[in-house]
């Protein structure tokens, strides 16, 4: 049976933690405490940072990213040491919100968030972070906005569309009050205090790309150097990755990189056709990747596939990244005013999900999603477009 | 011409034994070989074989093929999917075929590849330890090159060129690793170079042709003079979108032995059934007067094992 795995010394591992007592049936079962040093993690330890819970699967160490909808469409949330790659919506309208729901779970929980951008000063950023729809009045919210047409017919069988009811129901609503996963309201903004009192790093790129550069190694635009070394001095001297032996870091860093590979980046990967740095991006992806998969952190990164019609490019930045979300919002096309997609802004594809210690992976069932954006939620749900068609 | 095979325990098996777990979804009738596809080979080359009263199943989808066969290169390839659990595979079977393995693991971490090889019943870190496993770490080593400077060449040094860098360090790693010591270490079988995967290096700057070179230096080098075997893994976009990719995958078509290809469904997303796996045999140097062999195959990954079946005969579907 699974011996304390020791996971060879400094060797990365996605943070597999100590699992519960209750996971022991499988032949995974791990009992490893946190990478600190490894002075004093002698016996088997507990690990339980804030905001995270280990995965029923295989007892990895699982971060919520803001929307529980999208967790449980993921497995049970993200997975400590990979990267959540956001393909944007063509106007850019919904995958800001993904970033700040991300952003804001964090902060909620305690985590220490570093942003990254390229157009927005990150202080602005966090400053526009929804605010957390707190127990008492999130059943308020709820009430008013269930209008759902599936609930008269949920009880009574369906005549019509009798094949969705197999379908999993999608949580509109928050089931219970869990510390992992949080509800927002994105017409309001985050309490200023909570900004304060929590610790975060911001990375303009204009402010830091006006220093001279010295020899820098590899092809990869400054931009993409800069943010590499920055990510990795934080990671190193916050502790994230357990060389410090001072610093007995157990939280999570949440980092959060918008539009990377936009011109703003310095990277011309998405517009021009044969560029000299084609292989800027990958190579940034792949050392990301490297510094993730050593320490206690994870990432999300929005990225404006929609530029580019290389769909070579496409299929290797999401070989190199771990989960892989595409939005397709209707604005502007002709599904905006076709009455089948009326009831919803656009589309969400789960397009990656990775493969983490294990041959499977928790893919979900349901490939036909949508996601709306009511007045303050933002919900996924299957697309049902049968029953919104009949009902006219 | 392969020997058909006797039945020798060495073979590889491809589906990993499961003593009386979940193999009742292999049914008795799952497979009929008396219209074998294709070929008309005698049965015995693809078997299923039942040991008395345990449901134990495996496949040998290796015929004749022994674990000391000189020499040959067996290409990985998924379209659309994820071939990985191949990759799983190979490790464990020549880990415990008692080959000494150099594996190039650049996709994923060090522990991601021992917990998967637990599952299938090999440590890595005991066989690191012995001698018999010499693995490079992708991701912790391109962290070392980049950002620390070193004077010392580097396997993955090209990460830190400018230009598309050649792979002539990462050659150096490999035949460091597998060439033969003499009376130093107990008798490994024949060493196995196992890669994961040649993809990555295309979007680390490395031209297609540059991959190739490199293929073609450690074909010579492990499998003519160390009498050795290779193994590795390339993506498949499909489209014909990645010319690169084409290149090296098409090339690297031509000089294979062995050709195992997982696909999707052409009819879309299943759960039992995870994807389809073509296997073909090729003699790349002789004529080919006759058809290479292939089979398809269907495919479900569990947790601990892959269970494999004929084209439509999936357990959930009888």
């Amino acid at each position: 049976m699974a011996a304390e795995a020791t996971c060879g010394a400094g060797a990365g591992s996605t943070g597999s933690l100590a699992a519960a007592v209750g996971m022991s049936n499988v032949t995974s079962f791990q009992r490893r405490g946190p990478r600190v040093g490894g002075a004093d993690s002698g016996g088997p330890r507990l690990m339980s940072i804030a905001g995270t819970r280990p995965s029923v699967r295989n007892g990895q160490l699982l971060v919520s990213t803001g929307l529980p909808a999208l967790d449980q469409l993921l497995g049970g949330g993200l997975a400590v040491g990979t990267v959540l790659l956001i393909e944007e919506d063509k106007y850019n309208t919904y995958s800001p919100l993904l970033f700040k729901y991300f952003l804001a779970e964090g902060i909620i929980n305690g985590h220490t968030v570093l942003v990254a951008s390229a157009k927005e000063d990150p202080a602005v950023i966090l400053q526009e972070l929804p605010a957390p729809l707190l127990d008492d009045s999130r059943k308020q919210e709820l009430d008013e906005d269930i209008y759902n047409h599936k609930t008269p017919e949920s009880n009574s069988k369906m005549k019509i569309a009798w094949r969705y009811q197999l379908l999993p129901k999608m949580e509109a609503g928050p089931v219970s009050s869990s510390r992992f996963g949080h509800y927002y309201d994105a017409s309001k903004r985050i309490p200023q205090e909570l900004i304060e009192a929590s610790k975060w790093h911001g990375f303009f790129l204009p402010e830091k790309i006006s220093s001279t550069l010295k020899e820098e190694p590899g092809s990869l635009t400054p931009g993409y150097i800069k943010l590499l070394q920055f990510i990795q001095n934080i990671i190193y001297e916050e502790g994230f990755d357990g060389s410090n032996p001072q610093k007995k870091q157990k939280n999570i860093l949440r980092i959060g990189i918008q539009s990377l590979g936009s011109p703003l980046w310095g990277d011309d990967i998405f517009c021009t056709e044969n560029c000299d740095n084609s292989h800027s991006l990958t190579k940034f992806l792949y050392i990301l990747r490297g510094l993730l998969r050593t320490s206690l952190s994870v990432c999300i990164i929005t990225m404006p596939t929609h530029l580019t019609q290389n769909k070579a490019v496409i299929a290797r930045v999401t070989n190199l990244s771990d989960t892989v979300v595409g939005l397709e919002s209707f604005i502007g096309s002709e599904r905006e005013t076709n009455p089948l997609y009326k009831d919803y802004h656009g589309l969400i594809h789960i397009r990656q999900i990775p493969r983490l210690n294990n041959l499977i992976c928790d893919e979900s069932d349901v490939k036909d999603l949508a996601f709306k954006l009511k007045r303050k939620l933002f919900t996924i749900e299957v697309r049902d477009f049968y029953v919104s068609y009949i009902k006219g | 011409m392969d020997s058909a095979g006797s039945v020798v325990s060495v073979a590889p098996q491809l589906l990993i034994q499961s003593a009386g777990s979940r193999s009742s979804e292999c049914s008795r009738n799952s497979i009929t070989f008396s219209t074998s596809p294709l070929t008309g080979r005698s049965r015995q080359d693809v078997a299923w074989s039942r040991r008395g009263q345990s449901r134990e199943r495996s496949c040998r989808l290796h015929p004749g093929r022994r674990a000391h066969d000189p020499g040959k290169l067996t290409l990985l390839c998924d379209a659309k999917t994820d071939g990985s659990f191949l990759v799983h595979h190979f490790l464990s079977f020549y880990l415990r075929a008692n080959c000494k393995v150099c594996f190039l693991a650049l996709v994923q971490s060090f522990s991601h590849y021992n917990i998967v090889g637990q599952k299938l019943g090999v440590s890595l870190t005991v066989a690191r330890e012995r001698g018999q496993l010499v693995f490079l770490e992708g991701l912790k080593s391109s962290m070392d090159v980049f950002f620390q400077a070193h004077k010392e060449p580097h396997p993955l040094q090209f990460l830190r060129e400018v230009n598309a860098g050649n792979l002539q360090p990462l050659f150096e790693f490999v035949r460091e690793a597998l060439k033969p010591v003499d009376n130093r270490e107990p008798a490994w079988r024949c060493p196995v170079l196992l890669v994961d995967d040649l993809s990555l290096l295309l979007s680390l700057g490395v031209g297609a042709v540059a991959v190739l070179d490199f293929v073609h230096y450690c074909r010579a080098t492990v499998c003519c003079e160390f009498k050795g075997n290779v193994v590795a893994l390339v993506h498949d976009s499909g489209d014909g979108e990645d010319e690169e990719n084409d290149i090296l995958l098409n090339g690297l078509s031509h000089q294979s032995h062995l050709i195992l290809r997982t696909e999707g469904l052409s009819t879309g997303f299943c759960r039992d059934v995870h994807g389809q796996l073509k296997i073909l045999w090729r003699r790349p140097s002789q004529p080919t007067a006759q058809r290479d062999r292939s089979l398809i195959y269907q495919y479900k990954i569990q947790d601990k094992n892959v269970s494999f079946f004929a084209k439509g005969m999936s357990p959930a579907v009888l």
